[in-house]
């Protein structure tokens, strides 16, 4: 029905929207259920950090419950609650412990946070093989009106950059061809970034922000189709031949 | 199994519609079942330039909307056999062409047609979009000018990225370039670009050089398909260009500047 309510054009501003979000709590990893020996070390934790107790979020979870009570009726969540708060925190939910466990504090009326194995966040990211960055290739000519981006690294185009297109890379840029559009390499800033091209005829050259339009260029007779290379020395842009 | 063929440009006045007639009337001529669409909605003109503007009833756009069936929106030409025109409406715009509607009227051409010509409008708006999405392959008509050339390199762009060959992933549409309004002299000159010139921007196979001929104006006026016109260089090119289109080796004529001999200077002419 929220979705359908879109369609009306004329429809009020909602009063809320729901979108997901991360939080960082703390949580609080219950061994035991003696309301005595919890309240106890309570009120020293509290004595040690008394700021840190004022009206902090906390996540119970039952996962490392030593010995499950006998009966279940005597866990007594509703109490357990209350003396978190009696002592500035601020419960909002449960996670793990066994299934009777979880049904107890669902009667409650406690949120069950979901399982922390099942979410796979805890997952280390494989560090081992770091993943090396691939130059883009594009083995055709890139035409007018076409805009292409190499991000991370180099981009190479096997064939002439069209008057009107746009090469960008993060890295350099290598066109074997005549390069007639534009190209803009270290578009992040790499001041090392360099753009290599047979023939020198672009509407702009760029690297690192610093530019120069086909006006500035102006290669010389001797220049004009030959394979040239363009980088920057002291924050300007040089324009030279390839081979020397 | 049909071909279907867009002829298109980008640029306006390149001669997309003459190259439309005259190409779909070579292959009527040479004994394809051809059929050519003007898909240039609300700026009709193939009509026109095929004679056939007085027996317009119904329109590409009637059929795409359902309101009149092929056979009676087709023109059946007068001269050539084999050759069927699809007028544009004049009275609508490009939104009327949808891509269902398109897909459908192609659909049933396919059944009785070898070659579906599409004549495209200039730009790269709905009308050139519509025109060649369907291609399999498309004739580019440039003139040796650096505007016509560049408005050229985007409409191979958007052939090579939006097409729906493009887009299923399928064998890309086949290119052939056809340079239009050529004057060897002036290119000699460096008044125009050159064919080398044209070819090493687009990068494309060339599949004929249409001189520049005042025939072409004074038939496009007579509405008879410049092909048809014995003794046209232009008419002479597109014949060759078709033949190339079904295959045939032909060398480029119309490309050099021809050396006036000393009798032909002596009286003119040429």
């Amino acid at each position: 029905m929220l979705l359908r309510s879109s369609r009306f054009a004329a429809e009020p501003a909602p009063p809320f929207e729901l979108k997901g979000s991360l939080f960082t709590l703390t949580v609080l990893h219950l061994f035991q259920l003696d309301r005595v020996a919890i309240e106890r070390h309570l009120a020293r934790k509290v004595k040690q950090a008394p700021s840190f107790f004022n009206n902090t979020p906390v996540v119970i979870d039952l996962e490392d419950l030593a010995e499950p009570p006998g009966k279940l009726d005597e866990v007594d969540f509703n109490s357990l609650y209350d003396l978190l708060r009696g002592h500035g925190m601020a419960p909002v939910g449960i996670r793990n412990g066994n299934p009777e466990l979880q049904a107890v504090a669902r009667q409650a009326g406690l949120p069950m946070l979901p399982d922390s194995r099942s979410t796979g966040a805890t997952r280390k990211p494989d560090r081992s093989e770091p993943t090396p960055i691939r130059s883009r290739i594009i083995s055709h000519l890139v035409r007018s009106g076409q805009q292409i981006y190499a991000p991370d690294g180099d981009l190479v185009v096997l064939g002439a950059v069209s008057a009107g297109a746009e090469v960008i890379a993060d890295g350099n840029i290598h066109v074997y061809g005549a390069l007639r559009g534009r190209a803009l390499a270290g578009v992040k800033g790499d001041v090392e970034a360099r753009i290599f091209c047979q023939s020198l005829e672009a509407e702009l050259i760029s690297i690192a922000g610093r530019y120069r339009i086909s006006e500035e260029i102006d290669l010389g007779p001797a220049d004009r189709g030959k394979a040239m290379q363009v980088h920057l020395a002291d924050d300007r842009l040089i324009i030279d031949h390839l081979m020397r | 199994m049909a071909t279907v063929i867009v002829v298109t440009s980008g640029k306006g006045g390149v001669g997309k519609t003459t190259t439309s007639a005259s190409f779909a009337t070579g292959l009527a001529q040479r004994g394809y079942r051809t059929v050519v669409i003007d898909f240039d909605v609300g700026l009709r003109n193939l009509d026109l330039i095929m004679g056939c503007e007085r027996r317009v009833v119904y329109d590409f756009i009637n059929i795409i909307n359902g309101e009149a069936n092929l056979n009676q929106a087709l023109i059946r030409d007068k001269r050539v056999e084999n050759l069927h025109i699809l007028p544009a409406s004049q009275t609508r715009d490009k939104e009327a062409l949808t891509k269902e509607g398109v897909e459908r009227v192609l659909n049933e051409l396919r059944q009785n047609f070898e070659y579906i010509v599409c004549d495209s409008p200039a730009g790269i708006e709905r009308g050139a979009l519509m025109a060649l999405y369907f291609a399999d392959e498309a004739l580019v008509v440039t003139n040796p000018e650096v505007s016509s050339v560049r408005d050229s390199d985007r409409i191979l762009g958007i052939l090579a990225s939006r097409s729906r060959r493009a887009e299923q992933g399928e064998a890309p549409v086949k290119e052939h370039l056809v340079l239009a309004r050529y004057a060897p002299e002036r290119a000699d000159r460096g008044d125009m670009l050159s064919v080398e010139d044209v070819l090493e921007i687009l990068g494309i196979p060339l599949l004929g050089v249409i001189p520049e001929s005042p025939t072409v104006l004074q038939s496009s006026n007579a509405g008879v398909p410049v092909v048809l016109e014995d003794g046209s260089d232009a008419g002479a090119a597109y014949g060759d260009l078709v033949d190339r289109f079904l295959g045939k080796n032909l060398p480029h004529r119309f490309i050099t500047t021809q050396k006036k001999g000393f009798l032909k200077r002596l009286f003119g002419g040429g």
